[in-house]
């Protein structure tokens, strides 16, 4: 019973007094930072991570901390879905469209909980699906070399962003423009400078903790200046909160499902939440039918899409975990962290760092339960904070995102950096360009070409190396099926259903 | 209207061309491996090159671009942020972040009295928050006043 001996390990060290307050400050903070609108766990878990570094936290704490942000803001994302008919993050999306309707009925009590326990059924079902698919996959991971390891990361650009995004070319820009800016400094085999254009500031490159800073939290300051904070007003009073236990029994084959569903939607590289909750909420819709009553406030429309994100926000970190290729935005920042902590995500992780990756995973299952107690008993507190107006929230963002990348760098040239991502954020998200991608291509571009090089170093110069072993093949077709897939896909999901009279002809 | 689109793609083939370019021109090492320090920069130029066209010959809708006054805003916003970035160092941490949090704030909710006591107040706890609770040396007034 391996997984039992390295959960031992895990719960001592996630136990320990000092990790456990991070794990608690960390559900609460995330669960605010999802809660308010404007603020997804990429934009939260992005302005801490400055602040983690100069707090000088070890690599578990770090990612105790970090983690349970993100599980946080997955919980807290309903809140203002279900309240304001404001996702407070993206993937939250879905939880609106059931949610709200039910708020308006008079049941905001009822729809709050029933998400809240939506959100512990998937996240905890994920964690523990995490607990014993990531060692097997880590298993496999360990016979790939640089020709699988480059078709993997050629995966992972070519699915990311391809379901989101609605436009294909501008999806593979987004990934061209980050491994673009990646190769900006000096050439790792040769110690040559590139692409600097001779800015001594350039020559160790684009720090990617910069860019993500920019790209999510400066880019959405610039939007709420655009839209001069215009923001739903709380509508619904909420009164007692109690516990609706027939609606939540009668949702339990909706969340066992979409549990699953999510799960596998966070594992697929590039997927992420958005697709987890997307894809559930799609798939118990028309299961329940007509009479299902989707869209006016069941509670299966609401405990679906909630399972669906949790569900996959744990399914994510299995591939970032295993094979260092991030599942969605998030756990992209999450790579961040770990590869800034010197700490190399990949097979070998799992046995040479046991006390991180079982630490983590001890943690999140601890977290789970936190946030359980603050997001069903405590969910009143969140609540008060959805009166916090923008016009003091965005600039406090800034500002910490600011002073946490200065203290970081000591460098006003990054500053200016930040700022300059942050106009390239809004520039791309106004085009409708995924700015996940561009991160990824930041953190992975590098990564990338390595692979390549070594490949061509051990095959001198024969490119059919590439496709030498059947993992690579296997994944460079996967690659290629995931990046035209959508454009079909994307055809099918649209087309308008067709009317009743137009069925009977055949 | 397309024209967004359109614009956009032509400053990424164009941009992308320059960036091929720029790396055609990388210094070669005296030893170096079989795929060198240009292809795969190039390759990727290309590649974006080739998605610019794309977006150039197939645009989206136009999104709805913010009205003037908007973009004046944003401007401003752009110009304060790259200002705060050279001031930080010697004006110290107070004053600079006042300003800005003040200024942020008015442009976001348009409320002159508000958006003083928010940049006084961000920037006084902040402060206090980060070189008290955190521990970060953070100069807080302008160099040489203490």
């Amino acid at each position: 019973m391996d997984i039992l001996a390295n959960l031992s390990l895990g719960f001592s060290i996630a136990l320990s007094p000092y990790t456990l307050m991070l794990a608690v400050l960390g559900c609460f903070l995330g669960t605010i930072v999802g809660a308010l609108p404007g603020l997804g766990p990429s934009n939260g878990v992005a302005i801490m991570i400055p602040l983690t570094f100069t707090l000088g936290l070890d690599a578990v704490a770090a990612l105790v901390l970090l983690t349970s942000i993100y599980y946080g803001a997955m919980y807290g994302g309903r809140i203002s879905s279900i309240l304001l008919n404001i996702p407070g993050d993206e993937p939250a999306m879905m939880t609106c469209l059931d949610g709200h309707p039910m708020a308006k009925n008079g049941r905001p009590g009822d729809a709050l909980v029933i998400s809240g326990v939506a959100s512990f059924v998937g996240a905890t079902l994920s964690t523990i699906g995490l607990m014993f698919l990531a060692p097997i996959l880590a298993n496999i991971a360990y016979q790939f070399g640089p020709a699988e390891y480059f078709a993997l990361y050629l995966l992972a650009f070519c699915t990311l962003g391809g379901i989101a995004s609605k436009n294909q070319a501008k999806a593979a820009f987004a990934s061209c423009l980050g491994i673009m800016i990646a190769m900006i400094g000096l050439d790792p085999n040769s110690g040559m400078a590139r692409l600097t254009g001779g800015n001594l500031h350039l020559y160790d490159g684009v720090d990617f903790l910069v860019a993500i800073v920019g790209l999510f939290a400066v880019s959405e300051v610039f939007f709420f200046i655009e839209k001069h904070g215009a923001q739903g007003a709380l509508n619904v009073v909420l009164g007692r909160v109690t516990v609706p236990w027939r609606d939540i029994w009668a949702t339990r084959w909706t969340m066992a499902r979409s549990s699953v569903l999510g799960f596998i939607a966070g594992v697929l590289p590039g997927a992420g939440a958005s697709l987890g909750s997307f894809l559930t909420y799609v798939t118990e819709k028309s299961i329940a039918g007509e009479k299902g009553g989707f869209g006016t406030g069941v509670p299966k429309g609401i405990a679906a899409p909630e399972v669906g994100n949790n569900a996959a926000a744990g399914g994510a970190l299995v591939p970032m975990l295993t094979l260092g290729v991030p599942g969605s935005g998030t756990t992209a920042v999450l790579l961040a962290v770990l590869v800034t902590l010197n700490i190399t995500p990949g097979p070998t992780l799992f046995t040479d760092r046991p006390d991180v990756v079982w630490g983590l995973i001890a943690s999140l299952l601890i977290a789970n339960f936190v946030l359980l107690a603050m997001n069903v008993p405590m969910v009143k507190v969140f609540v008060k904070i959805l009166d916090l107006p923008p016009a003091v929230l965005m600039p406090f963002v800034t500002m910490v995102a600011f002073v946490g990348i200065y203290s970081l760098t000591g460098s006003y040239f990054d500053l200016l950096l930040v700022t300059a991502f942050g106009v390239l954020g809004y520039v791309l998200r106004k085009l409708d360009i995924p700015t996940v991608p561009v991160i990824l291509g930041i953190l992975l571009g590098g990564k990338m070409e390595k692979q390549l090089r070594d490949a061509m170093v051990l095959s001198d110069g024969d490119w059919t190396y590439l496709v030498s072993s059947p993992i690579s093949v296997g994944l460079l077709i996967a690659a290629f099926l995931g990046f035209i897939a959508p454009m079909f896909l994307r055809r099918i999901l649209r087309k308008p259903t067709p009317p009743e009279t137009a069925k009977g002809r055949d | 209207m397309r024209a967004s689109d359109r614009i956009f793609g032509a400053v990424v083939v164009l941009g992308s061309l320059a960036y091929v370019a720029s790396a055609s021109q990388i210094a070669a090492p005296f030893f170096s491996d079989p795929l060198g320090s240009r292809a795969f920069p190039m390759a990727v130029g290309i590649v974006a090159a080739i998605c610019g066209a794309m977006m150039v010959f197939s645009p989206d809708e136009d999104p709805e671009w913010p009205a003037m006054r908007s973009l004046l805003a944003l401007a401003v916003a752009t110009v304060l942020l790259v200002g705060y970035a050279y001031a930080l160092r010697p004006l110290g941490f107070l004053l600079p972040t006042a300003i800005v949090s003040a200024v942020l704030s008015f442009q976001i909710a348009g409320r002159p009295v508000a958006a003083v006591l928010t940049g006084v107040g961000l920037s006084v706890g902040l402060w206090l928050l980060f070189r008290f609770v955190l521990g970060l040396s953070l100069q807080g007034l302008p160099a040489g006043w203490g």
